[in-house]
């Protein structure tokens, strides 16, 4: 069993060799984080070990006094009896896959990852190993991206439509990696300024910072009292979806972005004019492809729709479980409505 | 169809009606007649024949995108509707692919298929998805499996039909009443000039309904404006007498002939050129009391009633409103004088024609005691109609309420749950519950709707957590929850396991003051079916 190398205990994945918890849920001793994301960064422990490009994006979310080692990608590091190292997993600026080698095993954990093109950050890089714990938030073939290309299109011709009516254009979207990867892809067709809600500001500084081009912005804070946001595209995060900080648009049009937008009902629970399909996960095709490449002997799977993954990857001839039949008692993963 | 494809977008995008209107009116100025009469009857509600089963679905699925069974049911429980769990797994073509049109699809391709063995129409169905963009996939499938909805009413369609045509509504709603052909013909005669004798031909008034009465009383005025009478727990139809027999439709708009015979050969004793308004109820003659709902529902499904069914289940037709009288359109006169014009033409005709007789109070007070009687008359309730009022075109508020009496209630325990459809999909809001006998708990009914969104929520995430076990996508939680259920009616039942059935079962609040040993038993509910 691999159980020696990596345990789920209630605070998180342990590696009992290195004596540290990947992604951990509480504080800890040692972390190793995989990225900036609220549900995988959290704030507390001792000391925390992450790849040098997502550094800025730490500091922003650990504080300004934790305690933070940067790792090269690829640069191996050793923590008790193990060896790691940080490869590029393309889910957000900085994030990172890890691989643990020790007791003669090498095994991947994942993190969130993506296969599609994304100019915010560095592709992933398919990492050979015996063990590979993947996610699969989006673990179903109904989940296949469209291009980037159709997207940005489909959002541009929203705008000029919202124009055309004289309404504003308010894109809803997580704050953190998918509107700076809009802004970055939007920037390859327009040059027109995206407004944004404060939240987001700070965030697409530090990108930015990390020499991300991205189209300009300002904020919506800055604009006058009263200003008309006709025909302006504005991006907020879907917490300010409803909130009285929408009346200063009026009758706007609202679109969200996110992958969860692929399925008909989803979008029409959700009340927004539109849907566009963007994700910073990997969609079907994209799990199937990672495990291929990784040519693990086992696949453990996390959160999502494992269970279809699980047993996919079983019928064409992997020896794969969900991450929870390790034993041990998990902390219960995120909901899927939650993943993006 | 890629029009129809771009209109359909167009209405699922939006949540606004006048969008949706402008979308609908703009789509019929623009298409070409016999695609837009289609596009009136899909929208409509208009409906479809089912040209291919779910399986038959499912196995060309299969069969394209060699994926397994069990993972296009998991797909399928997730996304909720199978056309569109297909749309989604089939490779799809990119922008183009084929456009062929709508009625060519509705009058060529989909009847074709029925006309193929099983294997034949999956090896079809594949040929015909492969040039397909995904969402022509979808509505293609939508279409075949006889189902399209697309979150607009009839009521709006009509709408966007008189803008287009720059016609009253009401017109365009009587124009399309009944079984309205969708041709290229009939949907320019939709925008055609207004005829005197427009009413004179087979299809139906449309009909006017009630609301429910939600405020006080009194607000109403004076007990003297209105008619008062029971609400009866029946099928709602219009009897026409035209010079060649009599036709009976429903209030959807089906003809229900043969189904009633008793109440056609009554009708033909009618003066040629009437149309009355009632409720169909199953009625023997020794009772005080129609039976109850269950019994005319064996009526409803035989086509051709036997003798034995004839004769243990006579129905009649309660008539309340008189749209029509020597072939002259009276619902522009007031309800006082139809009334009496109806009586008059009833008057004589045995219980098979009677008419819903007035319930007479001088007191909203007097009234309010006397619908305290419904139940045990077997009526829902009264309705009050203004007696001034014309017979109005669908749903209008201020002239016709109903006035239902309080629904029963039963505190049950959530024991399944499955995922809803449409909105609802991938998120658990089909539940099942179950109340005690003994040490079990038993269920007794389903009800899918009466808690808001964030309850919605809430419970499937507790759902999720708290799942015993899986049958398909059934799953059995612990038993935690009690939800105060509502429903109109209750009946002893072979059928069902605890041995009654209830009507229109619905939330009616989640009780987490309540534990499940504080759940109501079968018992209580075995009384009220008895009582």
């Amino acid at each position: 069993m691999d159980s020696d190398l990596l345990l789920p205990r209630p605070e998180g994945l342990y590696c009992p060799a290195g004596d540290f918890f990947i992604d951990p849920m509480q504080p800890v001793a040692r972390a190793v984080v995989t990225h900036a994301h609220g549900d995988h960064a959290r704030s507390g422990s001792g000391l925390y070990h992450v790849a040098a490009a997502g550094t800025l994006l730490m500091r922003e979310r650990l504080g300004a006094d934790s305690v933070i080692h940067a790792h090269d990608w690829s640069e191996r590091f050793t923590l008790g009896d193990t060896s790691l190292s940080f490869h590029p997993s393309g889910h957000i600026l900085g994030a990172a896959q890890v691989r643990i080698e020790g007791r003669g095993k090498v095994v991947v954990v994942s993190g969130d990852y993506k296969r599609d093109p994304d100019p915010t950050c560095a592709p992933f890089e398919p990492v050979p190993c015996d063990v590979f714990v993947t996610e699969s938030t989006f673990g179903l073939p109904i989940y296949r991206w469209p291009s980037m290309r159709t997207v940005v299109a489909d959002i541009l011709d929203w705008v000029d439509e919202c124009r055309d009516r004289g309404v504003p254009a308010v894109l809803f979207c997580y704050a953190l990696g998918k509107a700076q990867r809009l802004l970055a892809e939007l920037a390859t067709r327009t040059d027109r300024t995206v407004h944004l809600h404060g939240a987001m500001l700070r965030l697409v500084e530090v990108y930015r910072n990390a020499g991300v081009h991205m189209l300009p912005t300002v904020a919506v804070s800055e604009s006058a009292r009263g200003k008309d946001f006709a025909g302006e595209l504005i991006m907020a995060p879907p917490s300010a979806a409803g909130s009285p900080w929408m009346r200063r648009f009026g009758k706007a049009s609202t679109g969200f972005a996110s992958g969860w937008m692929q399925v008909r009902g989803a979008r029409r629970r959700r009340g927004y004019d539109r849907g566009f399909v963007v994700s910073d996960h990997a969609d079907w095709p994209g799990l199937l492809r990672s495990v291929d490449d990784c040519r693990a002997k086992r696949i453990y799977v996390t959160h999502g729709d494992g269970e279809a993954l699980v047993r996919h990857l079983r019928d064409t001839g992997h020896e794969a479980f969900p991450l929870r039949s390790l034993g041990g008692a998990m902390p219960e993963s995120r909901s899927s409505e939650e993943g993006d | 169809m890629r029009r129809f494809a771009a209109l359909f977008e167009a209405l699922d995008r939006t949540s606004s009606t006048s969008a949706k209107r402008d979308a609908m009116a703009a789509y019929f100025a623009d298409a070409p007649a016999v695609d837009a009469a289609w596009a009136v009857y899909v929208l409509g509600g208009g409906k479809l024949k089912r040209t291919a089963t779910s399986t038959e679905l499912r196995l060309a699925l299969a069969a394209e995108t060699g994926y397994a069974d069990w993972l296009i049911d998991d797909s399928y429980q997730h996304v909720g509707d199978l056309a569109e769990t297909i749309a989604l797994m089939l490779p799809g073509t990119e922008d183009g692919g084929d456009d062929v049109p709508l009625h060519v699809w509705m009058e060529a391709r989909l009847p074709s298929l029925a006309r193929l063995e099983p294997s034949e129409r999956i090896e079809l169905l594949r040929e015909w998805w492969r040039p397909l963009p995904r969402e022509q996939v979808f509505l293609v499938n939508k279409l075949l499996t006889g189902s399209l909805r697309v979150g607009v009413s009839q009521r709006l369609v009509v709408q966007a039909l008189a803008q287009w045509a720059d016609l009253p509504t009401d017109l365009i709603a009587h124009r399309l009443s009944g079984t309205w052909k969708p041709t290229a013909d009939a949907f320019l005669a939709l925008a055609g000039p207004e005829r005197a004798d427009e009413h004179a031909g087979e299809r139906p008034y449309p009909f006017f309904l009630a609301s429910p009465l939600e405020q006080d009383i009194d607000v109403l005025g004076s007990v003297g404006d209105w008619l008062a009478e029971w609400k009866w727990d029946g099928i709602r139809a219009q009897l026409m007498r035209r010079a060649d027999g009599a036709l009976l439709w429903s209030r959807g708009e089906e003809r229900l002939d043969g189904r009633f015979p008793e109440i056609e050969l009554a009708a033909l004793n009618l003066p040629d050129g009437c149309v009355l308004d009632g409720e169909i109820l199953a009625w023997t003659l020794d009772e005080a009391h129609p039976l109850p709902f269950a019994a005319l529902q064996k009526r409803i499904g035989k086509l051709k009633p036997g003798p034995k069914l004839l004769a243990d289940t006579p129905v009649r037709l309660m008539t309340y409103d008189l749209l029509e009288l020597d072939g002259q359109d009276l619902r522009e006169r007031p309800l006082r004088e139809r009334r009496a014009m109806l009586a008059a033409l009833v008057e004589g005709h045995g219980p098979t024609l009677a008419l819903s007789p007035a319930v007479d109070a001088s007191t909203w007070e007097a009234l309010t005691a006397v619908r305290r009687e419904s139940r045990e008359r077997r009526t829902e309730g009264l309705m009050l109609k203004r007696l001034e009022s014309p017979y109005r075109v669908g749903r209008k508020r201020g002239d016709w309420w109903k006035w239902k009496v309080d629904p029963y209630t039963v505190d049950a325990v959530l024991l399944y749950a499955q995922p809803g459809h449409g909105r609802r999909s991938g998120l658990f809001t089909d539940y099942t519950f179950g109340v005690w006998e003994g040490d079990t708990l038993v269920p007794v009914a389903k009800a899918y709707s009466g808690l808001d969104d964030a309850e919605i929520g809430r419970l499937d995430r507790w759902i999720r957590a708290h799942t015993i076990d899986r049958f398909g996508p059934v799953r059995s939680v612990e038993p935690t929850h009690v939800f105060e259920l509502a429903f109109e009616a209750i009946q002893a039942s072979g059928r069902h396991k605890a041995g009654v059935a209830v009507r229109f079962p619905r939330i009616l609040r989640w009780r987490t003051d309540l534990g499940i040993r504080d759940a109501d038993k079968l018992d209580d509910l075995r009384r009220l079916a008895s009582g």
